[in-house]
């Protein structure tokens, strides 16, 4: 009897044990950012908040004197950069390789017997990515403010940043089983939900389609989304939401998911976000489909593309909200431009 | 002092029960063997049989089997036959209906035919399991209360997977057959039709669902409570009292002013259970048939309280002209 008894018991304690290595251990840090009674709070585990404290630590710039002869004299086949000083060139391209190529050093971009010649696709992507940066920071100030990007925001020391995505390839072949239906797998795309995956070509290239589900009134009048897009768009939205490392109700009061009334100002900074997606994904990823080798696409021949995760890499602010730009003004030509409407209107 | 306990402590064991002879073909459907179980008695009765599995019984097996098999063996291909990953991905996989696309057609079968097949067959298992507990319920001489009781689940069951999918006309709005996935599902359901704890019959169903806990707690607890003067023998009770009854209602007279009966208690559980799907069924079924937007439905009826906007103006930036260059999405 007392056999038995003390093996459910210690069958019992292991389950438990089990069930709680799925959790975090308290105490955990909660912030009420809504009206009382909506629930809208977000939750922080202070020792996970260390964690990415320490990985968000921005390098230490290089500052360079703007004055003296322009780059684009001295040096030859300068496309982008060629108003720079020599100096500030200099530093530029120093930093440039710490930020993207710290182990393979200029020989990862240039011919080191002419550092003119464009031979490796590695340069190429490297100029338009330039173009991309001076374009987010000069005409994006809706989504990244004045804090802007550089090419560490992404990178962080990898040649490739480590969050990238290409085109799911559908299943070939005529099996009568397996079908997953793009989802139902434990992946970050979907942040480990059984929601749909990589759907990230249905809303982060251009003329993909919104994401506008609900209908707008309360009896039916047309408006048709099926469940299967409601899926994809909750597998996109928990992806940005994963990204960040936020919850729903960072930018919805989940009561209206719809209604922009009742949501937050960062949901429309996130809209923003999602427009300059399309434009960095398109007018500059895609672009380059030429140019990058066989060895770098996906399955589908696409060149890897950029989503929430790319920049944020788990934090509402990417590097929390610290800007390199200070160091690196022509990274932003247009940065005086007044492109912040969200805050000028909202106020 | 034995029944003060929370948990069973007495275990009364006896010669096997065969239970009431009814004719010569009851009987033969009864299997033989009987056992004994301690560990069955430490939670119900301890013998354990003789079952009764007859043809509905037997025919209603195998087409549920059938259905669990397809969904397994589903299952398997979508990780590569790998038995260690099935185990791992086991609550993610899924069985999905058909893409919207094919409307109330039949799908190939690797794109949702196979989800229809099983739930059909799932649909005539319960069926037949239905009948089977209908018809055992009457060769009993028992009144039919568990049937109806059933067919009450069935009925939510019906609704989420063939009634609401026909009225909207494609089979795509039914429920995947998966762990998580049917999770997913019913959240997807509420976001899509603008939130369900906007529908009055969603509120019901949760009313029920609440109520039936409390209810089975409060009779639960009066009955162990006045075991000791005899109180579990609530059926004799129901016409001669005793002093078990008479305790029993005297103490929720006491703290709450009315009590039930030994018999009204049981048909109040019965109620709040049977009511719990059947509601539940009811707002399914409205949803996106007839409303499409639960909370835009509750703002109309003045159910939905507004909140101070303490954000300030916060607009659709889809509506203004944007003031960055736009690779242009669908803008609404």
């Amino acid at each position: 009897m007392k056999n038995i008894r003390q093996k459910i018991a210690i069958a019992l304690s292991v389950l438990a044990i089990l069930t709680l290595t799925a959790c975090e251990r308290p105490p955990v840090a909660s912030k009420q950012t809504g009206y009382r009674g909506t629930g809208m709070d977000q939750v922080n585990n202070p020792r996970t908040q260390e964690q990415l404290a320490k990985i968000n630590q921005i390098p230490a710039g290089i500052p360079a004197s703007p004055d003296g002869p322009k780059a684009g004299a001295v040096y030859q086949n300068v496309k982008v950069l060629g108003n720079l000083s020599t100096a500030q060139f200099g530093t530029f391209m120093v930093s440039m390789t710490s930020w993207v190529a710290p182990n393979q050093g200029c020989a990862f971009c240039h011919n080191l017997q002419n550092f003119a010649d464009d031979s490796l696709y590695t340069k190429t992507v490297a100029r338009r990515m330039i173009q991309m940066n001076q374009n987010i920071n000069g005409n994006w100030g809706d989504h990244v403010k004045v804090t802007g990007v550089t090419c560490y925001t992404c990178h962080r020391g990898n040649n490739i940043p480590q969050n990238v995505w290409f085109n799911p390839v559908e299943k070939q072949g005529g099996g009568m089983l397996g079908n997953k239906n793009g989802q139902n797998d434990p992946l970050v795309g979907s942040a480990y939900a059984s929601l749909p995956n990589n759907t990230f070509s249905s809303y982060f290239v251009a003329n993909a389609s919104a994401a506008r589900i609900q209908g707008g009134t309360a009896l039916p009048t047309g408006h048709e989304a099926s469940l299967q897009s409601t899926e994809s768009v909750y597998g996109v939205m928990s992806h940005m939401a994963h990204s960040l490392g936020v919850n729903c109700t960072f930018c919805h009061n989940s009561r209206a998911f719809s209604s922009w009334e009742e949501s937050t100002p960062q949901r429309v900074q996130a809209w923003y976000g999602i427009q300059m997606l399309k434009d960095v994904n398109t007018n500059y990823m895609d672009s380059l489909v030429a140019v990058f080798p066989a060895n770098r696409k996906g399955k589908d021949g696409d060149v890897a593309k950029a989503n929430c995760a790319t920049c944020h890499q788990g934090v509402n602010k990417p590097l929390l909200g610290q800007s390199m730009l200070k160091d690196y003004p022509y990274l932003a030509p247009n940065r005086d431009m007044p492109k912040d409407s969200l805050h000028s209107t909202a106020q | 002092m034995e029944y003060q306990n929370l948990f069973t402590q007495t275990q009364v064991t006896g010669p096997a029960s065969r239970g009431v002879p009814i004719n010569d073909y009851d009987m033969r459907e009864r299997t033989r063997s009987i056992g004994f179980s301690h560990l069955m008695g430490r939670l119900g009765n301890a013998q354990l049989g003789p079952v009764y599995l007859g043809r509905l019984g037997v025919a209603s097996l195998i087409f549920g089997m059938t259905a669990f098999f397809i969904i397994g063996m589903n299952m398997l291909a979508q990780v590569g036959w790998n038995p260690l990953q099935f185990v791992r991905k086991l609550f993610w996989l899924s069985l999905d209906a058909p893409a919207p696309k094919y409307g109330l057609t039949f799908p190939p079968m690797n794109e949702g035919g196979w989800w229809l097949i099983v739930g059909l067959f799932s649909t005539i298992s319960i069926m037949l399991w239905w009948l089977r507990t209908f018809r055992r319920a009457q060769a009993l001489g028992m009144g039919t209360h568990v049937p109806w009781a059933f067919a009450s689940a069935i009925w939510l069951f019906l609704v989420l997977g063939l009634i609401r999918p026909v009225l909207m006309g494609s089979w795509s709005e039914g429920v995947p057959f998966g762990i998580f996935s049917h999770l997913d599902w019913t959240s997807a359901l509420s976001i899509r039709y603008g939130n369900l704890f906007y529908n009055p019959f969603h509120m019901l169903s949760i009313v029920f669902l609440y109520g039936s806990v409390l209810l089975f707690a409060m009779h639960g607890a009066t009955i162990l409570a006045v075991s000791r003067f005899g109180g579990e023998r609530e059926i004799e009770q129901i016409v001669d009292r005793g002093t078990a009854s008479e305790r029993a209602a005297l103490f929720w007279r006491w703290t709450m002013g009315f009590n039930a009966t030994m018999e009204s208690i049981h048909r109040w559980a019965w109620w709040f259970a049977v009511l719990t799907p059947l509601t539940g069924g009811i707002g399914i079924l409205l949803t996106g048939t007839v409303v499409d937007n639960w909370y835009l439905w509750g703002v109309k009826h003045n159910m939905a309280p507004s909140y101070p906007a303490i954000y300030g103006t916060v607009s659709d930036p889809a509506l203004k002209a944007p003031s960055a260059p736009v690779a242009t999405g669908e803008k609404k």
